[in-house]
């Protein structure tokens, strides 16, 4: 049994002229969370469609539980659950019977099926639209009925395409439960998200990958350190401190801190020891702080750093369009 | 191993068959939630039928009596052809753009399952369609002079003929991009298709150019084939020649939708 939940090497793919994946490598070990991060049309969903056998590489491999999905795709679709971007269930049957069927297409005999159905509506609060044509619901819904529909089955590796679109923010924490849920169990999980904090919060390990190619990975902690230095933030109580507060930065990190607010000033530092010396002084001096930290660039700002493009996209409803 | 993925089902016997009876029963458990499109494929062939018998009826063949024995053998071909060329074809049109395609592909199925479950569904349908065109021929008057045998010969064979002729939009379905020009093509070639044909009267009673395109085209052929076995009169090669087509028909385009159906992008 391979040690990998699933592997990429070298995945290529081309539409026509357009070039998706250009040497896409991933590796994920079992049982871990992956994002998989990059901004639109950076070929995230062209790489879990191509594990979910879906698509085919034109060059490259990639393996799912050890299982080759070019050469094996019946092996890989049986340990895999697969929910895509756009949700994919049948608008004119009910909820019920959409999960009633994919349990039945598992070889659940009919009554697993329909217990299997019923256990999974109830823990994506759809007990109540159970038995209403999908057509019905709202995009919430079906994005959960989505879910729901790929958890039939008891998959080894599961791959969710952006799945915390169109969720409100506590159907989101509910994915995310969900989701720590199944690392629990052992389960291999891909991610692709334009949340970055989603991917902070869940993910083991992030690919960040722009134009079909990967430009960075690691842990989210690794690419925060790898794209930038740690920033202090501190924070007078009163606004009359500020100078003095500006001008002890400016002595222990040997830079001109920047005001980014009435009370507040940030200035970029060389690591700990300054957070510590600076700590001490203000105190010397009195200063009284409401806040004072010490942290890692945002995922965001790696994102930005990293991309030159705003982890979230324009049409997003979340977050004001930012320039890129 | 995970403990989970000891539940993992085995892989039965027979997989493919049992899979494309469920998707045969979503097919179905659809047709009774929305049953417009089943409707609709007995309403025209029974709305031509009503209509050219009073309007005909009394030209063509003297009397209403006289001419539903005529005309109904065609109307039960018009009945099944249409019952396959509107459903599998948009079904699976649709089906391909909300992606339920892709869910069906992720799972460890067989590939051609969805359609062949769409398929026999097909077949419930077109049962369906011929029972209900039968019940009103007999209410219009028609009886099979050539006996129940010969009936079910007859029904056979337009459901078979319908069954054949369906691959053509199966894969059309998978082809286009839209359930709205699925239909459009159906209603399109519709015309040509199921009325230059023998339906409303003998060929040979038709104008030059319809009466040639009329002797070609293969649906006259099952209505003519269709007409002699309810008659009980002497089908010639009527029935061999229908027999030829659904082969024709079934092994062109069964394989091309098939394979247009399965292939990965
Ligand atoms: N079926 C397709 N036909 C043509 N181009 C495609 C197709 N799928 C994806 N692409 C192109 O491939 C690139 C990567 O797309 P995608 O994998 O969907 O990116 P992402 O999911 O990161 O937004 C984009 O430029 C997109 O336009
Ligand atoms: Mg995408």
């Amino acid at each position: 049994m391979s040690e990998h939940g699933f592997e990429t090497e070298g995945l290529a793919k081309s539409f026509g002229k357009v070039t998706a994946l250009d040497g896409v490598s991933v590796a994920v070990p079992r049982g871990q969370v992956h994002g998989l991060l990059g901004p639109n049309g950076a070929g995230k969903t062209t790489v879990i469609r191509i594990l979910a056998t879906l698509l085919r590489p034109d060059s490259g491999r990639a393996s799912v539980a050890g299982f080759d999905v070019v050469r094996q795709p019946g092996r890989v679709r049986g340990r895999i659950a697969w929910s895509g971007q756009h949700t994919s269930v049948d608008e004119e049957l009910t909820g019920l019977a959409n999960l009633v069927m994919i349990g039945r297409l598992l070889d659940l005999p009919r009554p697993r099926a329909r217990l299997r159905a019923g256990e999974l509506l109830a823990r994506f609060g759809l007990e109540e639209a159970a038995g209403r044509p999908v057509a019905g619901y709202s995009g919430g819904m079906r994005r959960r009925l989505d879910l729901a529909a790929s958890m039939v089955g008891h998959p080894e590796v599961v791959f969710l395409d952006e799945p915390s679109v169109g969720l409100d923010p506590g159907k989101r924490d509910e994915l995310w439960q969900l989701i720590r849920g199944l690392r629990a169990d052992g389960v291999t999980v891909l991610l692709t998200t334009q949340y970055l904090e989603e991917a902070d919060a869940l993910a083991d390990a992030v690919t960040v990958i722009d134009h079909g190619r990967v430009i960075a990975s690691g842990t989210p902690a690794e690419l925060k350190r790898q794209v930038g230095g740690h920033t202090i933030v501190v924070r007078v109580d009163d606004p009359a401190d500020t100078g003095t507060a500006a001008a002890v930065l400016a002595d222990v990190a040997d830079r001109t801190p920047e005001r980014s607010s009435r009370h507040e000033l940030v200035v970029p530092v060389a690591g700990a020891e300054d957070f510590f010396e600076i700590t001490a002084r203000l105190r010397e001096h009195r200063v009284a702080v409401s806040e004072l930290s010490l942290r890692l660039p945002s995922l965001d700002e790696v994102f930005l750093a990293l991309t030159g493009a705003p982890g979230t996209t324009a049409n997003d409803p979340h977050e004001p369009t930012k320039a890129a | 191993m995970t403990a989970t993925s000891l539940e993992q089902p085995r892989t039965r016997p027979f997989a493919w068959c049992r899979h494309s009876l469920v998707l045969a029963r979503r097919s179905l458990a659809k047709t009774a939630r929305n049953p417009g499109p089943i409707i609709n494929g007995i309403i025209t062939p029974a709305l031509f039928l009503v209509l050219f018998l009073y309007l005909f009826g009394g030209s063509v063949a003297g009397s209403t009596a006289e001419y539903v024995q005529y005309l109904f053998p065609g109307i039960l071909v018009m009945g099944a052809g249409l019952a396959g060329m509107v459903s599998t074809g948009t079904a699976i049109n649709l089906d391909l753009k909300n992606g339920v395609t892709d869910r069906f592909r992720s799972l460890p199925i067989s590939r051609v399952a969805p359609l062949l479950g769409s398929v026999l569904a097909d077949l419930v349908r077109y049962l369906i369609a011929v029972a209900v065109l039968f019940a009103l021929g007999a209410l219009l008057g028609f009886r099979a002079a050539g006996g129940f045998g010969a009936a079910l010969a007859a029904a056979g064979l337009a459901i078979a003929f319908g069954f054949c002729l369906s691959w053509v939009t199966v894969f059309v379905g998978v082809l286009v991009r839209s359930a709205e020009v699925v239909l459009a093509i159906g209603f399109i070639s519709f015309l040509p298709l199921q009325l230059g044909t023998s339906l409303a009267a003998p060929v040979e009673t038709l104008p030059g150019w319809l009466r040639t395109w009329a002797e070609i085209n293969p649906v006259s052929h099952a209505m003519d084939a269709c007409r002699a076995l309810l008659d009980g009169t002497p089908v010639g090669d009527s029935v061999t020649t229908t027999l030829i087509w659904c082969a024709i028909l079934f092994v062109v385009f069964c394989p091309l939708a098939v394979r247009a159906y399965s292939r990965q992008q």
